[in-house]
């Protein structure tokens, strides 16, 4: 992809280049956006027995883009008594959290935003400023309930990060290397390469390692749903209790960027999986439908596919209280993940 | 236990706080003396054989003719049966004692006789407003009720 | 000689300074926050005020009156006691049709109105038809307080199909006005009786749903065991009553204990908590409790349908009702517990008092005894097992 602009005369070395290749990202996400806000109505509706919208478009299809236009023409309410640049701030600063993790996410064997030999270090780190945001946006609303929610939401975060990062140590262990591109080179051979069917390794090595990796790879779908802040993790934002968390004094475009911030960490969250444990860009049949553009269709297919089971898991479950959510993660997955870790490094080394 | 034993156990303990009863009404009813209702209803809710847990409804009345009272019916879970206690006052000196120590039930109960028609139960904890808010004048309940012109600037009656 | 350690004269007066361990002193307060009127779980118009310490509740005091509607003043301005029945409906709007039935066979015990057996049965239909219904809202909103969205929807699907058949027979869907002294206002229409029988089948399935999908989930038990545990002792001295007093263990149902109609001729059984997942009278119980009266309403029901005599509803309804001087006080098991009503009538044609003993207004009262220690969370699903109904707290 970078080649490709290059050669476009226009671009060629200039800074051009480099703004386009980071805006690419913006457009996959707001249209991934629109897509997964009418995925999310309709999945939720047939799972609750009922139509959602069917006029805006056949069958609602129209009805993400009516929502935006909602809400940019929304009034923007700031409480008379709060912080009016940290309230206009912390949106932003969450979304740039979210957006900062598409840099190092491979879109394909041709694309990715920057091919950093840290990038699973980088995307682990960046997703912690999305703390300070929410932190932000509690604090800065002079609304008690909206900082209960802020304080619940970062304790939460910052938990789990701690089991995604362990279960994403398992598959950096199996791959040897921290770049995402390297890691999807090396599940290239077809599905029985995937890391979370033990990688490409020889064959009594890679049995013995496949309990551990499947472990791992549904603790991160765990962590990831954690992180994202959604049933059964979303007491946060638990509409019964906090009417909205530490969303609730935002309205119009403050709230749409907080929206689409969620959205893209659920997409981040899945692609990190995707790319790590599920094979990334690689086809499932190896060579069979491979190539830079089929890559980016896989990436896609994966990654939406995880962010169904998330929307699945949060119409069936209920949610957890946050005591229970903190004991979860911390004498849970964490000792879980411990075992796995240890169990794939012995296994490896030996 | 009929009401007519319930009536005699009470009329030996207490003597002349059991001021009046009608034990062929269809619900037999015993009135008490209004500064001894407490008693009254800790024994019946003592007693083993009477065992009186379970207080169904506090109401109180507004006679009509100067007097305020308060009907108690206590019901046991124990013995299944059922009495109800009268206990009346004065208009203009409303009080009664309360039995909100006895039955936790009653606290509230008494709050909203207190409320909606201004009797005063001596020994309840917090006895305040419960269903009109905290500055409303007067107690709807009563017969003589005028409702208040303006409240907190709005006009009342429309 | 021991030592005495004199304090810092701050910490005789302020309470709110703590010593640690390291023996300085740090100043911590509680905090007093509102969790409504508006709230989306208090299921209506209550104010709680929280005094918390974190997340932890160190009190509760709860504010009601927002929904006062004065009906025990309406009532004895009445000029007919058939005119006090879409004012009892409007109390527990949830359960319309058992607040009907409360005050009207209140009336008639008081003027010695016995109806034909047809209505009888009839009541005993449309009453435990509503209680499914009034128990489907309460699960269902508790399930949403919880966070399973879910179950709430499928809740409501299958109650329309009550509500459905409470407007082929009187044309409304939530106020009924139905049920009035000496009858009912109209006749069950030809194509009832199947229909209900149809809905007993459909629902007995989808009971089992509900039980997989929320009552037996991990996550749901452990949000709501052991939370909010009503002893049974203070379940009774607070006067608690219906599914609050029966999951507490407490073997008591007025429409065996106390009873009325002909519930008496019918089989059933009283479901009481056994604390299977808990400690007996926590919120589980409670949910239980109410999730196994719908299936013994189901019973009730399809025994009623097959021995519905004949005979004409509105034969018994006086024409003037003029009862004596007297009084009397009938209750009744509604799907939130005992509703009673006094009535003292003067021997005019309008009551002279009207008190209406409403069981949200009873229950209510025992929330700070039992959320003393627990978190905001719990206390969410400790106000939505209490299963309160403004309407009625209030009147």
């Amino acid at each position: 992809m970078e080649e490709l602009l290059r050669s476009i005369p226009i671009l060629g070395e200039s800074i051009l280049l480099y703004l386009v290749l980071a805006a690419l990202p913006l457009v996959f996400m707001l249209l991934y956006a629109l897509v997964t806000v009418w995925v999310e109505m309709k999945v939720s509706a047939h799972i609750q027995d009922r139509l959602a919208y069917m006029r805006t478009g056949p069958h609602g299809v129209a009805q993400p883009i009516a929502d935006v236009l909602k809400l940019l023409q929304k009034e923007n309410t700031v409480p008379a008594t709060a912080d009016k640049f940290l309230h206009a701030l912390s949106p932003y600063l969450v979304f740039a959290g979210t957006y900062g993790a598409f840099a190092a996410i491979p879109f394909s064997s041709a694309y990715i935003g920057s091919n950093i030999d840290l990038g699973v270090f980088y995307l682990v780190a960046v997703s912690s400023i999305v703390v300070v945001g929410i932190l932000m946006a509690g604090w800065a609303s002079n609304n008690k309930w909206s900082l209960f929610g802020a304080v619940r939401s970062a304790a939460q975060i910052i938990s789990y990060e701690i089991p995604a990062a362990l279960a994403i140590l398992v598959a950096v262990m199996i791959s040897e290397s921290l770049n995402l591109q390297v890691v999807s080179r090396l599940q290239q051979g077809g599905i029985q390469d995937w890391i979370v069917f033990g990688g490409a390794l020889p064959l009594t090595q890679k049995l013995l390692v496949m309990p551990f990796t499947i472990i791992a790879f549904l603790m991160l779908l765990i962590a990831g749903i954690a992180e994202v802040n959604r049933t059964p993790f979303d007491l946060p934002e638990a509409e019964s209790e906090l009417v909205q968390g530490y969303n609730t004094e935002y309205s119009g475009m403050r709230f749409a960027v907080f929206y689409m911030a969620e959205y893209a960490n659920m997409f981040v969250v899945a692609a990190i999986a995707a790319s790590l444990f599920l094979g990334g860009w690689a086809s499932p049949f190896g060579e069979f439908l491979s190539g830079p553009i089929w890559g980016f269709v896989w990436i896609v297919a994966k990654g939406m596919f995880i962010v169904f089971v998330q929307i699945w898991v949060r119409w069936t479950l209920p949610r957890l209280r946050v005591d229970q959510l903190m004991y979860t993660a911390w004498k849970v997955m964490i000792p879980a993940l411990f075992l796995c870790v240890f169990a794939v490094g012995l296994i490896l080394v030996l | 236990m009929n009401p007519s034993e319930i009536h005699e156990r009470l009329t030996s303990t207490f003597g002349a706080a059991v001021v009046d009863a009608k034990l062929d009404a269809a619900q037999p009813w015993i009135q008490i003396a209004p500064d001894k209702i407490d008693q009254v209803c800790q024994f019946l809710a003592r007693e083993d054989d009477l065992a009186f847990d379970y207080l169904m409804c506090l109401s109180g009345v507004d006679y009509n003719n100067g007097t305020l009272g308060v009907v108690y019916h206590l019901s046991s879970i124990r013995h299944r049966h059922k009495i109800v206690l009268k206990a009346s006052c004065a208009k203009d000196a409303p009080h009664v004692a309360s039995v909100s120590l006895i039955w936790g039930t009653a606290d509230w109960h008494e709050r909203e006789a207190f409320d909606l028609m201004g009797i005063i139960f001596d020994g309840h904890p917090d006895l305040r407003r419960i269903l009109l808010p905290a500055d409303w004048e007067g107690h709807p309940l009563r017969k003589d009720y005028k409702v208040q012109e303006f409240y907190n600037g709005m006009r009342v009656p429309y | 000689m021991p030592e005495t350690r004199i304090l810092p004269t701050e910490y005789v007066t302020d309470p709110n300074l703590r010593v640690t361990s390291s023996g300085k002193t740090i100043r911590s307060e509680e905090m007093i926050i509102n969790m409504g009127p508006q709230h989306p779980s208090t299921h209506g118009v209550l104010r709680l005020e929280l005094v918390l310490d974190g997340e932890i509740v160190m009190d509760v005091i709860p504010h009601i009156g927002y929904l006062h509607r004065c009906f025990e003043k309406h009532a004895e301005h009445m000029t007919n006691y058939q005119q006090v029945i879409p004012y009892a409906d409007r109390m527990d709007y949830l359960a319309s049709m058992n607040n009907d039935w409360a005050y009207a066979l209140a009336v008639e015990r008081l003027m010695k109105i016995e109806v034909p057996e047809r209505v009888e049965y009839i009541r005993i239909i449309m009453a435990e038809l509503q209680r499914i219904a009034s128990h489907l809202v309460a699960l269902g909103t508790f399930g949403i307080d919880m966070g399973a969205f879910t179950p709430f929807l499928w809740m409501f699907r299958d109650r329309e199909k009550i509500l459905d058949l409470f407007e082929m027979t009187c044309g409304a869907r939530l106020l009924y006005n139905y049920v009035w002294v000496g009858g009912v206002s109209h006749d069950l229409p030809s194509q009832f009786v199947d229909q209900a029988k149809a809905f007993c089948r459909y629902l007995k399935p989808k009971i089992k749903e509900y039980n997989d999908l929320l009552t037996y989930n991990e996550i749901f038990v452990r949000r709501t065991a052991n939370v909010g545990v009503l002893p049974a002792d203070v379940a009774i001295n607070y006067a608690c009553s219906g599914p609050m007093l029966r999951g507490s263990g407490v073997n008591w149902d007025l429409r065996r204990d106390d009873p009325y109609s002909l519930y008496h001729t019918l089989e059933w059984e009283v479901q009481v908590g056994k604390g299977e997942v808990g400690t007996v009278g926590d919120c589980w119980d409670r949910f239980i409790v109410k999730v196994r009266e719908m299936e013994e309403s189901l019973r009730i029901i399809e025994q009623a349908l097959d021995r519905l005599p004949e005979g004409n509803v509105q034969s018994a309804i006086p024409k003037r009702i003029r009862p004596e001087a007297g009084e009397i006080y009938v209750r009744t098991e509604t799907p939130r517990g005992e509703l009673g009503f006094y009535i003292i009538s003067d021997g005019t044609a309008s009551p002279s008092r009207v008190k209406a003993r409403g069981p949200a207004f009873v229950n209510l009262s025992v929330i700070s005894e039992i959320s003393k220690g627990a978190m905001i969370a719990d206390l969410v699903a400790i106000v939505g097992s209490i299963d309160i109904v403004l309407g009625e707290v209030d009147r």
